[in-house]
C-alpha cells in the first residue's frame, strides 16, 4: 500500500489480485496489481502454479523418450517444441537430417506457427469484446488439427520428430489437406482483418496501448512478434536459420510503433507469410526419400530389415533398452517459435539421459517486459497488454 | 585448458583478451559455439564491456543456465547466452561456482532481463546473486524449502 498524491490530496492505494484464475490470463498466471482508482500503479507476476518439474523428469528420461514431455512445454506450438529439442540433440550427436524430413519438419512447424497465432487472435480479441473473431479462428485451427491427426495420429501433442528426422511416413493424400489449407486460409485472414484492423473499437483499445521501445525490448530480453511489433527484426529464423529455413523465401513483419496494435498487425502478417514458407516447402518435399538420419546407433533400422537382418535386430535392440549416448558436450538450439526465441539448452555428460535439459521459454521473458506496458495504464489496457504478449504459462513455468 | 588454437583465436577472445588479460580463464569451441569461461568475480565487468562497447553490442541476453554438477567441484556452471543483434554473433559464458554458498554478482544492471532467470536459479538451485533487486522464489512457493533442480534433489520429491 502506497500514499499516491492527487490533485485532491493523498489517498492509499489498493491491491487487488488478478488471477490465477480468470479468463483473460490465459493460463495460470496470478497478477498483483496496485490499483490508484483503476490505473495501474505497480504490477507484479506471480508464476508457478504450472510448474511440473519438466526439466527434471527430462534427466530421468533417455533423449527419445523426452520427446513426449517437450511437447507438453508450450502446448500451442507443440511441434515448435519437438523441433527445438530434436535440433538441440541432433547437434549435440553431429548428425545430419536428411532434406526431406528438414522441408516436411519446416512445413509443419509453419502450419503450427499459424494454428498457435489463430488461438492467439482468437482469445486475444474475444478478451477485448470481439466474440465472433473466437470462433472464426477456432474454426480454420480445427483444418489445422484435422491435418495434423492425419500426419501423425495426434491433434496436439503430436511428438512427431523424432532425434534424426520423423516418427513416420506421412500418409498417401496429405498433401491435398494442405493444398486444401492453403487455398482457403487466405480468404479468411483477409476476414480477421475485416473485422478489427480498420475497426475504431479495435483501434482505440490497441492503438498507443502497452507502448514498448525498441531499447526496453532488447533489454528485457523480448523476442518475437512482441519485440519485432517495436522494431527489432530479429527473427531466429533469418539469424541463425535452422532446418534449412535459408532456402524460403519469406519476409518477416516489422513494425515501429511497440503498441498493441503494432503486435497485432505483425503477427497477421507472419500468418500470411507462413502460408507463403508452407507452399514453397509444398513444392520442396520430394515424394519419396528418407525421414531419418543415416546413423545406425541412434536412429532405429527400418522394421524390414529388423526383422530379417540380425545386425538391424541388434541395433534395434540396443537403442530401445540401453538409448545412444551423445558425446559429453553442451548445445544451444535456438529456433522461431510463434512466442519468440525458444532456446533448447542440452548438457550432456556421456549417458543415454539428458543430464540437464533447459528450455528458454519465450513467453518466461516476455512476461517480464508486463510492468513495463501497464504501469500507469488502466486496468482495461492490462487485460489488452497480457493478450498481446502471447504468453503460454505451460512454458512459462514448466 | 581445452583451448586449441582456433578458438583462441576468435576475435572476440583476441578483444576481451585486449582489453582486460585475465577476463578469460579458458574457451572452448563445440559443434561450432563458442564458450568462454569467465572467472566468478569478472562477471560484470565482461558483461558490461560486452553489452556497452559500440562495436560489439552483445546487448541481448537470451538466457542464463545453471547445471548442477554435484558431486563434482566447482558444483554450478552458470552459462550466460548473449547475442549481438547487429553483428548477428552469439556467445556463451561460463562461470564456475563452488557447492558451498554459491554466490555471483547478479547482472541485472547489465541486462535487466536477467532478473527473472537469476530468480529461477535462485529458486531451483539456490545460487545466491548479490546486488539482486528482488531475489526471492519464482516458480517454487515462497515457504517452499529445498533447491528441487538440485541433483541431490530426488525426481519424485520428497513425501
Amino acid at each position: 500500500m502506497t500514499i499516491v498524491q492527487t490533485a485532491t490530496g493523498p489517498t492509499q492505494t489498493m491491491v487487488l489480485n488478478m488471477g490465477p484464475q480468470h479468463p483473460s490470463t490465459h493460463g495460470v498466471l496470478r497478477v498483483v496489481l496496485e490499483l490508484d482508482g483503476e490505473t495501474v500503479v505497480r504490477a507484479d507476476s506471480d508464476i508457478g502454479y504450472l510448474h511440473t518439474g519438466i526439466e527434471k523428469t527430462a534427466e530421468a528420461l533417455t533423449y527419445s523418450q523426452a520427446i513426449t514431455i517437450t511437447d507438453r512445454i508450450d502446448y500451442l506450438a507443440p511441434l515448435s517444441n519437438n523441433l527445438a529439442y530434436c535440433l538441440a540433440v541432433e547437434k549435440l550427436l553431429g548428425i545430419e537430417v536428411p532434406k526431406r524430413a528438414q522441408y516436411i519438419r519446416v512445413l509443419l512447424t509453419e502450419l503450427t506457427r499459424i494454428g498457435s497465432h489463430l488461438v492467439w487472435l482468437g482469445t486475444h480479441a474475444i478478451d477485448l469484446g470481439a466474440m465472433s473473431v473466437f470462433l472464426y479462428c477456432f474454426r480454420e485451427r480445427e483444418e489445422l488439427l484435422k491435418l495434423f491427426e492425419m500426419v501423425s495420429g495426434q491433434r496436439m501433442m503430436t511428438s512427431y520428430f523424432r532425434i534424426g528426422g520423423l516418427a513416420l511416413e506421412p500418409p498417401v493424400g496429405w498433401m491435398d489437406g494442405i493444398e486444401k489449407i492453403v487455398q482457403a486460409f487466405p480468404a479468411r485472414f483477409d476476414e480477421y482483418e475485416d473485422l478489427l484492423t480498420q475497426n475504431r473499437i479495435w483501434q482505440s483499445r490497441t492503438r498507443g496501448v502497452g507502448i514498448l521501445s525498441a531499447a526496453d525490448a532488447i533489454a528485457l530480453g523480448v523476442s518475437g512478434p512482441s519485440l519485432r511489433g517495436s522494431g527489432v527484426d530479429y527473427d531466429v529464423r533469418k539469424y541463425f536459420p535452422y532446418s534449412s529455413y535459408e532456402e524460403f523465401d519469406f519476409q518477416v513483419p516489422v513494425r515501429a510503433e511497440g503498441d498493441c496494435y503494432a503486435r497485432y498487425m505483425c503477427r497477421v502478417a507472419e500468418m500470411r507469410e507462413s502460408l507463403k514458407i508452407v507452399r514453397q516447402a509444398m513444392g520442396k518435399v520430394p515424394p519419396e526419400g528418407p525421414i531419418r538420419a543415416d546413423a545406425p546407433g541412434i536412429v532405429a533400422p527400418q522394421r524390414e530389415r529388423m526383422k530379417t537382418e540380425m545386425e538391424a535386430l541388434i541395433y534395434h535392440f540396443k537403442i530401445y533398452t540401453e538409448g545412444f549416448a551423445p558425446p559429453p558436450g553442451e548445445v544451444y538450439q535456438r529456433i522461431e517459435s510463434p512466442r519468440g526465441e525458444l532456446g533448447c539448452y542440452i548438457a550432456s555428460d556421456g549417458s543415454p539421459k539428458p543430464y540437464r535439459m533447459k528450455i528458454r521459454a519465450p513467453s518466461f521473458v516476455n512476461l517480464q517486459a508486463l510492468p513495463k506496458l501497464i504501469e500507469g495504464r488502466l486496468i482495461a489496457d492490462a487485460i489488452a497488454c497480457i493478450g498481446t504478449l502471447d504468453i503460454v504459462l505451460g512454458e512459462i513455468d514448466r | 585448458m581445452t583451448e586449441t588454437p582456433d578458438s583462441a583465436n576468435a576475435p572476440i577472445v583476441a578483444r576481451l583478451r585486449a582489453w582486460r588479460p585475465h577476463a578469460i580463464a579458458d574457451v572452448q569451441s563445440f559443434r561450432g559455439e563458442l564458450t568462454l569461461y569467465i572467472p566468478r568475480t569478472e562477471i560484470r565487468r565482461v558483461g558490461e564491456f560486452l553489452a556497452r562497447e559500440p562495436d560489439l553490442s552483445f546487448a541481448y541476453l537470451s538466457d542464463i543456465t545453471a547445471v548442477d554438477r554435484f558431486p563434482l567441484e566447482p558444483r554450478f556452471d552458470l552459462n550466460y547466452h548473449v547475442l549481438s543483434i547487429p553483428r548477428r554473433e552469439a556467445l556463451r559464458l561460463r562461470v564456475l561456482l563452488p557447492g558451498v554458498s554459491p554466490g555471483v554478482e547478479s547482472v541485472v544492471p547489465v541486462w535487466p532481463t536477467a532478473n527473472w532467470h537469476e530468480r529461477e536459479i535462485f529458486d531451483l538451485f539456490g545460487v545466491h546473486f548479490e546486488g539482486h533487486p528482488d531475489l526471492r522464489r519464482l516458480l517454487m512457493p515462497e515457504n517452499w524449502e529445498g533447491h528441487p533442480l538440485r541433483k541431490d534433489y530426488p525426481v519424485e520429491g520428497f513425501r
